[in-house]
């Protein structure tokens, strides 16, 4: 975990950049019910969210955007927050992740 | 390439609720089907306006999905709603909005052709996805935009489905809505996977004179448009990519069927009077004052139930009194016609959902509808009653108010439409002196207190439709338990009898303006209760009329008291069929059951 300092008409800005990794462990991967699952967290952050599998990068906060990771059972999953509130999200995104979006 | 599967020629078995056949191309109907036009904005300026267009309908189509989810909830478990939240999370995905807008203004189009290119965009990256189930995702982006589309068009108004040449419409169901918005000229046929004899694909099909087979359960899934497909709707069969020798049999059948209707029309302009001197008056059922000349070549002898719904659906909003006037006006007091039996407004229930606020009943057709909507809704009542009365003046007039099931309706409906009556004499504008008022026995209810209901009204019609369906507790449209769904069960024969009896005790008249008055194999028992009045689908009359020239009241006095007899509804139409197979060979040989 590390800070950005913004330099912004004389204010300092501090936001906090938080990254980490999941694995993928229910049984369908990312499909439709789970990615609106993930949305509906993400949204309650004001913290910028992207997930981000193999290279390819995707907006946390549209659907669309995380079925295109196509991340299949197993796969790695990586969150970076950007915000105040970016240890929060990757905290609360992280448990769902690990508690397989409530289904096997 | 031409796929050779798909091209195998293949019957379906159905139910046929109106005759005739029909050869011709398949055009499947879906509700999302909007004719969409692309084009460039004319300058750059007209951006901003489009942007905001897209996002009015952004918003609709949110508005929209709530509500499916809100009844979803209400009927079913949790299950389907998360593919309803998926829909509201593709509207409001921002990378979704934000390349939509983007296209707007980078290549100055309108939202129609932009959402058509971001949907595009996302199947170009969904089809590289190797997951079967992601990629079928694609599906719920199309569903959205396609909602998104239909908003942009302005609602429902402008689905009409635009079929090109002439077509066969294959559909899951049609609803009022659906079929008020088709060119019904360039419909040939219907084919349907649910419905029975009385869903509303069959009764229009039977006004419109266009053969229809429905409950055929998966015909959505397994026909494509444009498909070559036969319609039987006298054997409930569709064929499918027909061979040239299956062309050829079904024509020369067409050929047959078109000659034995204009047979039929001979006998048409005929009084329906039996050999023994019994007269009984023929109606016609219609539902646009387009059906006029077919009811009366087909022998109508005035219209014994005009159902006023059509004048209410499809619109934008509530029609007019002189609306309602011009169509009253051109079926009362025309010539051929000797008298014209209006119902009122008799929406809710499954003939009415394109007003969101009055659809969202569990039940609707044992909802607020009909006459239970209109003591409710006085003024909207008001002003078809007085357009009512204004006709009266130019002809016979009957007017009768749907699904009463209480005294207090009648008495209710019936000071409403005095006051306003005396309103109109009270400022000199005409009235008729002769208008009658009935109430339409439809609900078991009313069978029961119809003692009571005679002493307020000047005649009954019974509708057999719902009176079915309530007696026997049978939902019309669900084709599971179509089978139950029996005009000939000792139940519905003793109510039926019932009110002609208690009608003609209290010196009223009773007529029958359900799809039973229609069947001509019900006739002679219908005859033997001495109905006053029968009135049926226009193309119905010939061969009701046929038998009831060749009948005499004693024989169907003699056949309803041996049918009284019997406890079991299988009995009776077992006797029925074989009774009426032996009395007119002709009639009930070539055309089976």
């Amino acid at each position: 975990m590390w800070r950005n300092h913004h330099r912004l008409s004389g204010l300092i800005v501090t936001a906090m950049v938080v990254i980490k990794t999941f694995e993928i462990k229910n049984k369908l991967g990312l499909h439709a019910r789970v990615a609106a699952k993930l949305i509906n967290v993400s949204t309650r952050f004001k913290a910028k969210i992207f997930f981000e599998r193999d290279g390819k990068v995707a907006n946390g906060k549209s659907l669309l955007s995380i079925l295109t990771l196509a991340c299949p059972l197993g796969s790695r999953l990586t969150i970076r927050a950007e915000g105040m509130d970016a240890q929060e999200a990757v905290h609360d995104l992280g448990k769902l992740i690990e508690n397989k979006f409530g289904e096997d | 390439m031409v796929d050779d599967a798909a091209k195998r020629s293949f019957v379906l078995k159905g139910i046929g609720v109106s005759p005739g056949i029909v050869i011709g191309k398949a055009h499947l109907f879906d509700r999302f089907d909007v004719r969409v036009s692309f084009y460039r904005l004319r300058d750059k300026d007209l951006v901003s306006d489009e942007t905001k267009r897209f996002k009015a309908a952004l918003k609709e189509s949110e508005k929209q999905l709530l509500e499916i989810k809100n009844r979803l909830r209400e009927l079913a478990g949790q299950e389907p709603l998360y593919i309803i939240d998926v829909h509201l999370l593709i509207l409001k995905d921002k990378m979704f909005i934000n390349h939509t807008i983007q296209y707007i203004k980078d290549l100055c189009i309108n939202a129609e052709w932009a959402i058509k290119m971001t949907i595009d965009r996302y199947k170009e990256i969904f089809d590289k996805v190797e997951d079967e189930y992601l990629k079928g995702r694609i599906s719920d982006i199309r569903y959205v935009g396609q909602m998104i589309t239909r908003n942009l068009a302005g609602g429902k108004k402008d689905i009409v489905p635009d079929i090109g040449g002439k077509g066969i419409i294959i559909a899951a169901d049609l609803s009022p809505a659906d079929t008020a918005q088709m060119m019904m000229n360039k419909v040939q046929g219907f084919a349907t996977d649910m419905g029975g004899k009385t869903s509303h694909t069959a009764i229009v099909a039977r006004a419109v004179e266009i053969p229809a087979v429905v409950g055929l359960e998966s015909i959505t899934k397994l026909v494509r448009t444009n498909d070559d497909i036969i319609i039987d709707g006298t054997a409930g069969l569709v064929v499918v990519n027909p061979d040239p020798e299956m062309i050829k049999v079904y024509d020369d059948k067409r050929k047959h069927f078109e000659v034995a209707q204009e047979n039929f029309l001979k006998y048409a302009r005929l009084p329906a009077v039996t050999k023994d001197n019994y007269r009984v008056d023929i109606g016609g059922n219609i539902e646009f004052i387009e059906e006029i000349p077919t009811a009366i070549s087909h022998g109508a002898e005035g219209i014994g139930l005009y159902r006023t719904e059509f004048i209410y659906i499809n619109k934008g909003q509530l029609p007019t009194e002189e609306e309602h006037f011009a169509n009253y006006r051109s079926i009362v007091g025309l010539e051929g016609l000797n008298w014209a039996t209006i119902r009122t407004f008799d929406l809710g229930g499954d003939k009415f959902y394109s007003d969101p606020k009055l659809a969202k009943e569990m039940n609707p057709q044992m909802g607020l509808r009909a006459i239970r909507f209109c003591l409710k809704e006085v003024d909207m009542f008001k002003v078809q009653l007085r357009a009512i009365a204004r006709a009266s003046a130019f002809g016979k007039t009957r007017i009768m108010f749907p699904m009463v099931s209480g005294i207090e309706e009648i008495r209710e409906a019936k000071r409403i439409f005095f006051e306003v009556k005396d309103d109109l004499v009270a400022k000199g504008i005409p009235v008729g002196d002769d208008i009658e008022i009935g109430v339409m026995i439809e609900v078991p209810s009313a069978v029961i207190i119809a003692d009571e209901l005679a002493k307020e009204v000047d005649f009954f019609s019974i509708g057999t439709n719902d009176l079915i369906q309530y007696a026997l507790a049978i939902d019309r449209i669900n084709e599971r338990v179509t089978y139950l769904y029996e005009p000939l069960h000792p139940a519905v024969l003793r109510l039926i009898k019932h009110v002609i009896d208690v009608g003609h005790n209290a010196g009223i008249r009773v007529a029958m303006c359900g799809e039973m008055a229609g069947e001509p194999a019900y006739i002679i028992i219908l005859l033997g209760l001495e109905i006053d009045e029968l009135s049926m689908n226009p193309l119905a009359i010939p061969r009701v009329k046929k038998v009831i020239q060749e009948s005499t009241l004693q024989e169907s006095k003699a056949l309803l008291a041996k049918v009284m007899t019997f406890s079991s509804a299988a009995v009776i139409r077992e006797f029925v069929n074989n009774y009426m197979r032996e009395r007119f060979p002709e009639e009930f040989q070539t055309n089976g059951t």
